[in-house]
């Protein structure tokens, strides 16, 4: 089975900005995907060209094994997408704006699923109020439930959460999250890493147009984060035989080391008590993706 | 083959939503705007000049009157639809369904031809109580009200797609429809015209639709109306060919 989304050696120039080189992405049925890259890297661009919205300069794309160009009618069916922009028609309502764009796919009769969505995305009370009188965050909303209206298998959304309360963006994820439990493939861009992390199996970074990662979370965590060691201690200094292991150069009583396991830190505390030195206070931090994404985007 | 018959039945209706909605300036307004045109034209020039024997100014007046309402309006609405939905951002929801390019054309230059032909016929009734006109061929008068109302519908669509800012639509209304319909022969039979203008109107094709339009009132023309016809239907093909071709290419809409 051809993967949900297949992109190969994608190129995309605006002008003399290259915002995208030779990207090759596969994301296959059911996963949850994150595509991470600092502003300006391409993310937008890359959605822009699975979605038919713009046109690569070289390279193919398929949406379900469907290509977007020659095929796009197929592509644009198994595709619903959340745009960055707050966009909205401010002629008509809630309702009017999900019926209108479940019409363009050409389903008439669709006011149940309609009445779902309002309900799963708690727009009922606001479901006949224009759309120029909705908040930013309500606005997000509507934008998610019109990417939902045709029941897309392959669902992208960029930057849902911009913009959006703590209280809204924990019940968006948690929306999200269960559409990827229902079947859905899920890709999406965020700039709040802890929640890419929590959420998705795969990551893809993009820096300058490149993809400079694609691997799985866990991979990724492993792979580029320590785990850290914070020793406190009182009027000691760190045996030279730990000086190696310091993630950055210590302070005043106060260390981080970076550990290879959990083991390791049997091996450290050892040899502190072996050098008699005595510990006033001791934290383990696990390896997040912030870290990673910052090393990554330093190193290339 | 995905038809999606539902998905263009959709992007008109919403079309025509978007002119009724606001149907006070976009239907209302331009009506009264030719009633004002009417009685001030037909005050002035009524029994000093006829155009066709027989046929007084003012009777001669209205078809062009109505004309012109349609093609201005027919015009506004696609061009000043896709602009604002392009600067606004919100035509991606069109672009990201299924809709084929010959749908997307469709709905919009349809649903220009509707508001088009309501002016239109709402003009010709609206003046009705002032002045009475014969309606010698039905069958032409909607003939080229149609197919005007197609044409600049077309055009609309066109300008809307490669203007990036409204002032650039206003400018085209302003520099090209506007002096285009007034020289066409709305206010005069261009038999009333010097040789060398009358050659040059005979270049405007908005001349061929108003004066067909009239023959359909009248029975009389400037020109006969098949070859009209011919010359109107032969400009939307060819207009319509161009739209289609810059739709499919995406042009200014999937950049
Ligand atoms: N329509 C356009 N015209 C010209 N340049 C563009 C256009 N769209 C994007 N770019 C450029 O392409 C590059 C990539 O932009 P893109 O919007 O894809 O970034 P992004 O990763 O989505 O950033 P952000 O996190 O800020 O949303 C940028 O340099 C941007 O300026
Ligand atoms: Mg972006």
């Amino acid at each position: 089975m051809r993967p949900a989304i297949e992109v190969r050696g994608v190129s995309k120039a605006y002008g003399t900005v290259q915002a995208l080189s030779a990207i090759d992405l596969d994301v296959a049925h059911g996963e949850f995907f994150a595509l991470l890259g600092p502003n300006g890297a391409g993310k937008t661009t890359l959605i822009s060209l699975i979605a038919g919205l713009a046109k690569a300069d070289a390279g193919s794309v398929r949406v379900m094994g469907h290509h977007v160009v020659a095929d796009y009618q197929q592509a644009r069916r198994s595709l619903g997408v959340v745009p960055q922009e707050l966009v909205f028609d401010p002629f008509f309502s809630v309702r009017e704006t999900l019926r209108l764009q479940s019409g363009y796919y050409g389903l008439r009769r669709n006011d149940n699923w309609i009445d779902e969505i309002l309900e799963r995305l708690d727009l009922v009370p606001k479901a006949d109020a224009n759309m120029r009188s909705l908040s930013g965050g309500m606005k997000r909303r509507v934008l998610v439930a019109q990417a939902l209206v045709h029941k897309p298998p392959v669902i992208i959304l960029d930057e849902p959460t911009a913009g959006v309360d703590v209280d809204l963006r924990q019940g968006l994820w948690e929306f999200i999250r269960r559409l990827n439990e229902e079947g859905h493939t899920i890709v999406l861009t965020t700039h709040y890493l802890e929640e890419a992390e929590s959420l998705c199996t795969r990551i893809g970074m993009l820096k300058q147009g490149r993809m400079v990662v694609l691997d799985s979370t866990e991979n990724l965590l492993k792979r580029f984060s320590a785990l850290k060691l914070r020793l406190r201690m009182v009027g000691e200094s760190l045996p030279d035989s730990l000086q190696p292991l310091l993630a950055a150069p210590g302070s005043n009583g106060e260390w981080v080391l970076a550990l290879r396991d959990y083991a390791q830190v049997e091996e450290v505390l050892a040899e502190l008590r072996r050098c008699h030195r005595e510990i006033a206070g001791m934290e383990l931090t696990q390896p997040d993706l912030e870290e990673v994404f910052m090393s990554i985007m330093r190193g290339y | 083959m995905d038809t999606n018959l539902g998905g263009f039945l959709t992007l008109f209706y919403k079309e025509i939503l978007r002119f009724r909605k606001v149907a006070f300036q976009t239907v209302l307004a331009p009506i009264l705007t030719a009633i004002l045109y009417l009685l001030i034209f037909s005050h002035v020039l009524e029994g000093r000049v006829q155009v066709y024997p027989g046929v007084a100014y003012g009777s001669f007046l209205i078809p062009g009157l109505a004309m012109m309402s349609l093609l201005q309006n027919s015009f506004a609405n696609t061009s000043s639809s896709i602009a604002q939905s392009k600067i606004t951002g919100n035509i991606v929801f069109v672009l990201l369904t299924p809709l084929t390019h010959s749908q997307f054309y469709l709905a919009y230059v349809l649903a220009a031809c509707a508001r088009g032909l309501l002016v239109g016929s709402g003009v010709l009734l609206a003046t009705s109580p002032f002045v009475s006109i014969p309606l010698a061929q039905p069958v032409w008068v909607f003939l080229f009200a149609f197919l005007g109302s197609a044409m600049l519908g077309t055009l609309g669509l066109l300008c809307g797609i490669w203007a990036e800012k409204f002032d650039q639509i206003a400018a085209f209304q302003n520099f090209i429809i506007i002096p285009l319909t007034f020289l066409s022969g709305v206010f005069y039979s261009i038999h009333s015209l010097p040789d060398v203008w009358q050659q040059a109107s005979k270049l405007n094709p908005f001349f061929y639709m108003i004066d067909g339009f009239r023959y359909g009132f009248f029975g009389v023309s400037d020109v006969s109306p098949h070859s009209s016809l011919v010359i109107v239907g032969g400009a939307l093909l060819a207009l319509s060919f161009v739209t289609l071709l810059l739709i499919r290419r995406g042009y200014k809409l999937r950049a």
